[in-house]
C-alpha cells in the first residue's frame, strides 16, 4: 500500500503533534510540508516573543522522517540518527511557522533529509535543516 | 541551586522544570502525552527542546558570572542514540568555550544512567555583551 501522508496526519494528531498544534500542508514525490501555528505556549523567549526552537525542530523531524516514506513508497519503521538545524534568524511573532522536509537519497539502511523554515516567506527561511534516519531492517 | 533563568511557556508545555536536588542546572521532563512520539516512546522534538533549554541554562550560568548578556542560537546538531521511554528524562549543558562573541555549548540526555545518554547536541550562540 502506498504511503499516503494525508493518512498518515490525519490519524495520528495525539501526543506531541498535538502539543504543538502541527498541521499538515501538503506533499510531493519526496517532500511533505507541514505547518505549526504561532501560539504564546510555544513561545522559548518571552522577551522577544519568539517561537521556541524544540518545536522548529520537531516540525522538521517529523516532515522528513514522512518526506523519507514518500521517496520510498511506503512506510518502514525508522529512526532519526542525527538532525543538524541552523537557525538563519528568528521566526516573526505571531506568524505561522512552515516547514517542508525533503528526502534525496535513500541507501540501504540510511536515508538522508534537507529541509528548511520560513514564516510566510519560503525566498527567506528562518532555519535550514540536514539530517538522517536510520531503518534497523534497512530499506527494502 | 538557584535556577540561572525563568524557563519560557516551551518548557511548561512539555514539562520542563529544574531539578532542584542537582547543584548545577538540570532540566527534568517526565513522560507524559504531550511528548509521546510514536508509541511509547517520546518524541525527538521534544528531548532537543529539552536538551537545548539545559545548553542555554548551563549558558546563563556560565555568562552570568561575567555579567551576562544576550543570547542567540545559530545552529544545533543532535544525535539520538537510543529511544526515549516511559520514565523522567533529565538534560544537562555544558559550556565547551566561552568566547566574546561566540559560545559553543554542549547538551546530553539521559533517563536512567547519565552515562547511558539517549540523546545528545552541539550548540552555537551568538553573543551580546553590550
Amino acid at each position: 500500500m502506498p504511503f499516503d501522508p494525508a493518512r498518515l496526519f490525519a490519524a495520528r494528531l495525539g501526543g506531541h503533534y498535538a502539543a504543538l498544534g502541527l498541521e499538515y500542508r501538503g506533499y510531493g514525490d519526496d517532500w511533505v510540508e507541514l505547518a505549526i501555528p504561532y501560539a504564546d505556549a510555544l513561545v522559548g523567549d518571552p522577551s522577544r516573543g519568539v517561537v521556541a526552537s524544540g518545536p522548529i525542530l520537531a516540525m522538521m523531524d517529523v516532515a522528513a522522517s514522512a518526506a523519507v516514506w514518500l521517496r520510498h513508497g511506503r512506510f518502514v519503521a525508522h529512526a532519526t540518527l542525527d538532525l543538524r538545524v541552523d537557525y538563519l534568524r528568528a521566526a516573526a511573532p505571531g506568524r505561522t511557522v512552515v516547514g517542508r522536509g525533503e528526502c534525496y537519497r535513500i541507501a540501504r539502511s540510511v536515508a538522508f533529509v534537507r529541509g528548511q523554515a520560513h514564516d510566510g516567506d519560503p525566498a527567506d527561511p528562518i532555519a535550514n535543516v540536514t539530517g538522517t534516519f536510520m531503518a534497523p531492517e534497512g530499506y527494502r | 541551586m538557584t535556577p540561572p533563568f525563568v524557563l519560557p511557556p516551551y518548557a511548561a508545555l512539555i514539562g520542563a522544570a529544574f531539578d532542584r536536588d542537582e547543584a548545577e542546572p538540570v532540566l527534568v521532563m517526565p513522560f507524559s502525552d504531550a511528548v509521546l512520539g510514536r508509541p511509547g516512546f517520546l518524541h525527538g522534538g521534544a528531548i532537543a527542546g529539552l536538551m537545548e533549554m539545559a545548553a542555554i541554562a548551563a549558558l546563563r550560568h556560565a555568562l552570568a558570572v561575567e555579567g551576562g548578556g544576550r543570547i542567540k542560537p545559530i545552529g544545533v546538531t543532535v544525535d539520538f542514540m537510543r529511544g526515549g521511554r516511559d520514565k523522567p528524562t533529565r538534560a544537562a549543558g555544558s559550556v565547551t568555550r566561552l568566547g566574546t562573541r561566540v559560545a559553543n555549548v554542549e547538551a546530553t540526555a539521559w533517563q536512567d544512567d547519565r552515562d547511558r545518554p539517549i540523546a545528545a547536541a552541539r550548540m552555537n550562540y551568538l553573543l551580546d555583551r553590550s
